[in-house]
């Protein structure tokens, strides 16, 4: 119990921390009046609006008043749109979760999979090979990889969209994608783009791993009580090596979602990056600071699920036990 | 091939007659950044309100070549200098099938003057306006007036009814910080009407059945994507998901050229590039220099003129995608001249003496400000002027930022030295005004470097008021006269607009980067 509440406290300050920073950086983005009103607008008009939307306060008075709204549920208002923007997060957030998703449990599913048969065929030419490729995925940037996958699979063979998100059904106010076919096709290139990155990473981990555990002393006594193979390296050998892998998803689950930024402009995929990157452009600094903190939640939320993560996976953390290092 | 042939004249004949059948055709199109709202009172970016004049229409409007024609006023007649009779279009409906009348074009005016209105500066001539009869209204002006019907095209004209049953009769005031009905719902007279808007992923339209004017375009859907990346914009339109994009990056220019089923189009834009520089101060404020400003002196402003190397700025940096101007002004405006293009010419030694007469012979140090994500490649034409200044001596020190850090320092005139941009638009007095005028209440209010001369100061107000054709056009020329000679800027090149269009469709490029629907036709 006790541990839940530093675990919380630790959370919160974490948000706090990065509201601050997000703050204390932001006003280096310049002056958003000139983007608010047209050229023409007069001097004494453009002062008035940066008047009403306080933009004159110093930067502690703003980063104040920011957390007292904040604290009281309220994200602000964006001076962009001049909508709130709990508002704007809502309409984009299933675009953002599902693109994320798709990659991580594609990037998940299929690295765990390649990585256990590359550790227990290591001597196979194709095993090798993928080894190879999953260099390629780790060491390609996300927009070099996404406009690579842009001028194959969109212009030369013309298969999938080249930006966008098909068409969307609207369920109980979320906007899927995924019920559609254009919504599935407009998925594969963004999701494959911003998978590689996590898959690549998966494979070799959960080789690397496989590979030790396979050396360990209670495989070998599975094989010699006369286990199947299968079972041996599937259930036995698996479950042991699949801890440092969970580590490492879980925290680039909340990476995914930091680069989903870049793959959201390369696709114009509809979602939070997208949204970011164009309020960075407007200077819309209350904006800013909100996707910062959403970004800081989402990661301490996922921290704090892979930690209880491992209570399920590893039966001596459950126990009470300090981990050893393999 | 014969036969070939006659049946494309034959296509082109019938093409030409308007016999052709109207198709079932989506026209789809992307542009760089999106379209931020659809109310165009409460929006300062000019690609949302140029989107927005397919929805909306004025009392005027510009035809593709950009001369006013008329629009919801049929025809205006004017009973003395300042007072105008318009005479309204009849049987115009607006979107929601409301029939349109003078009361919708007084509220509409009323709404432009309201509090955080973005088209009030556009109105500052107009004093006020009055319905007449049902179809017409009366405006007087501030004075004579010689731009109103260019001023009109600004206004879009709203349903009274449905703006004031939606809570939409003010555009939102900036002290709520809010929105309204009016921002994310559209209700015009214009040719299309919305059906569908979101800021992420673009706009739907439908050709307005009850159009009042004659039918051009072949569209019977319209879809509008923002697509920032200038990569991915390409692909699109080189994938066939989209018929249009721009604006076309010059480095992907090539790669459209190359593809047989698209074009690229391109016409000079009407905005000029230029350097400022502080007449003003007794001393710059960023320079070696102290106890006086070397760009008080007029040798000096000419010598960096005459230092800089346009042409190869042009041919290098731009890559072609500009042109040569020798003033404030460009030929797609109202008060141009031929003489207005012509400047000193590029000529190292000649700078060097004028220099060395000022006082400078071994030059001196300056700031130059420079935005690096708002003009097409600003920030290389700023590094470019950064060598050729150093060949005669002047040490420019380059302070190249974003456009928001960019704006916010000139707009202080806290600056020396400061590559801007300005599109001059149809009528070349609203860009004297606020860049020539000296600095004062309301006007010269970008005039960064403080220029200022009397007599072009009494010739821009002479140009506001003058309504004799020919006389304004003499006033105009002895103005930019003036100061061409005394170099109150440095024009650097005007910019070209670049399209890249799928060869399935037609449509006219203009000037000022708007993409008019009325005019979107399909090959067959």
């Amino acid at each position: 119990m006790f541990s839940v509440l530093t675990r919380l406290f630790h959370a919160l300050a974490t948000m706090a921390a990065m509201a601050l920073i997000a703050f204390s950086l932001l006003h280096l983005l310049g002056d958003p009046v000139e983007n608010m009103a047209g050229q023409e607008v007069s001097v004494e008009d453009k002062e008035r609006l940066r008047e009403a939307f306080g933009l004159n306060a110093s930067v502690p008075e703003r980063f104040a008043s920011f957390v007292l709204a904040l604290v009281q549920g309220d994200l602000g208002r964006s001076l962009q749109y001049r909508r709130p923007i709990a508002d704007l997060f809502a309409e984009r957030v299933p675009a953002t979760v599902e693109l994320v998703l798709v990659a991580a449990i594609v990037s998940i599913v299929v690295g765990t999979l390649l990585g256990v048969w590359a550790a227990a065929k290591p001597d196979n030419f194709l095993s090798r090979l993928v080894l190879t490729g999953s260099v390629v995925g780790v060491s390609l940037p996300t927009f070099a990889t996404g406009t690579l996958l842009i001028y194959l699979f969109a212009v030369a063979v013309p298969i999938f969209p080249a930006f966008g998100r098909g068409e969307t059904v609207d369920i109980w106010g979320w906007q899927t994608g995924l019920l559609t076919r254009s919504g599935l096709m407009a998925l594969v290139l963004p999701g494959a783009t911003l998978g590689l990155f996590q898959l690549g990473i998966v494979l070799r981990l959960m080789r690397a791993e496989m590979l030790d555990v396979l050396r360990a002393n209670f495989v070998l006594f599975a094989r010699a009580r006369g286990l199947p193979e299968r079972s041996v390296v599937l259930v036995h050998a698996l479950r042991s090596a699949m801890l440092p892998v969970v580590t490492v998803a879980g925290i680039n689950l909340a990476g995914l979602v930091a680069y989903s930024l870049i793959t959201e402009t390369v696709f114009q995929w509809p979602g939070l990056g997208l949204l970011f990157i164009d309020a960075v452009q407007f200077a819309d600094v209350p904006l800013l600071a909100a996707y910062m903190v959403f970004v800081a939640f989402v990661f301490v939320t996922i921290n704090l699920a892979v930690d209880l993560a491992y209570r399920f996976i590893d039966p001596r953390i459950r126990a009470g036990q300090t981990m050893q290092p393999g | 091939m014969k036969k070939r042939l006659s049946a494309a004249l034959l296509a082109l004949a019938l093409a030409a007659a308007g016999a052709a059948p109207a198709q079932a055709e989506t026209f789809r199109w992307a542009f760089q950044s999106n379209v931020g709202g659809l109310d165009s009172m409460s929006t300062g970016d000019s690609s949302t309100r140029n989107f927005l004049r397919n929805i909306y229409d004025g009392l005027t409007r510009f035809g593709p070549d950009l001369a006013v024609e008329p629009a919801l006023a049929e025809s205006w007649t004017r009973k003395s200098d300042t007072l105008w009779t318009f005479k309204l279009r009849p049987n115009v409906v607006f979107h929601d099938g409301a029939a349109f009348t003078a009361d919708d074009v007084v509220f509409s005016y009323t709404r432009a003057m309201s509090g955080a209105s973005d088209v009030k500066p556009r109105l500052a001539t107009v004093k006020g306006m009055r319905k007449t009869g049902p179809l017409e209204i009366e405006i007087e002006t501030v004075g004579p007036s010689p731009t109103l019907l260019n001023d009109l095209t600004y206004m879009d004209v709203f349903s009274a009814d449905w703006a004031t049953k939606n809570n939409a009769a003010e555009p939102i005031a900036a002290s709520t910080r809010g929105e309204n009905f009016a921002s994310r719902n559209a209700n015009g007279t214009g040719p299309f009407k919305v059906v569908k808007f979101d800021v992420a992923t673009g706009v739907e339209l439908l050709p307005h059945d009850k159009w009042w004017g004659k039918k051009e375009h072949g569209i019977t859907r319209a879809i509008f994507t923002p697509i920032s990346n200038d990569s991915t914009r390409v692909a699109a339109l080189l994938s066939g998901q989209v018929d249009m994009v721009f604006p076309l990056p010059e480095q992907d220019a090539a790669r459209v050229r190359a593809s047989s089923n698209h074009q690229v189009l391109t016409t000079p834009e009407d905005r000029v590039i230029f350097l400022g520089m502080d007449q003003g101060r007794d001393e710059l404020l960023y320079s070696n220099i102290k106890g006086k400003n070397p760009f008080k002196d007029q040798r000096v402003r000419l010598a960096v003129m005459q230092a800089i190397d346009t042409d190869l700025i042009r041919e290098k940096v731009m890559r072609g995608a500009a042109f040569k101007v020798g003033a404030l002004m460009t030929s797609a405006a109202f008060g141009w001249d031929k003489s207005m293009d012509e400047r000193p010419p590029y000529d190292v030694n000649a700078a060097k003496k004028l220099l060395a007469d000022a006082g400078y012979p071994n030059g001196f140090t300056v700031t130059l400000d420079c935005p690096t994500d708002r003009y097409t490649n600003d920030q290389q034409i700023c590094v470019a002027i950064v060598g050729m200044l150093a060949q005669i001596g002047v040490k420019v020190d380059l302070l190249a930022q974003t456009r928001n850090l960019y704006f916010a320092k000139i707009g202080k005139r806290d600056t020396s030295f400061y590559l801007h941009g300005w599109g001059v638009g149809t009528d070349g007095q609203s860009i004297m005004q606020l860049l020539m005028h000296t600095p004062g209440q309301g006007i010269g209010s970008w005039n960064v470097g403080n220029y200022s001369n009397a007599r072009v100061d009494s010739l821009i107000k002479e140009i506001g008021a003058e309504m004799d054709e020919k006389k304004r056009l003499a006033l105009f020329k002895e103005a930019f006269d003036i100061h061409r000679a005394e170099v109150g800027v440095i024009p650097v090149h005007g910019q070209m607009l670049t399209w890249a269009v799928s060869k399935k469709v037609t449509l006219r490029q203009r000037a000022d980067d708007y993409l008019d629907l009325r005019y979107v036709t399909f090959a067959r």
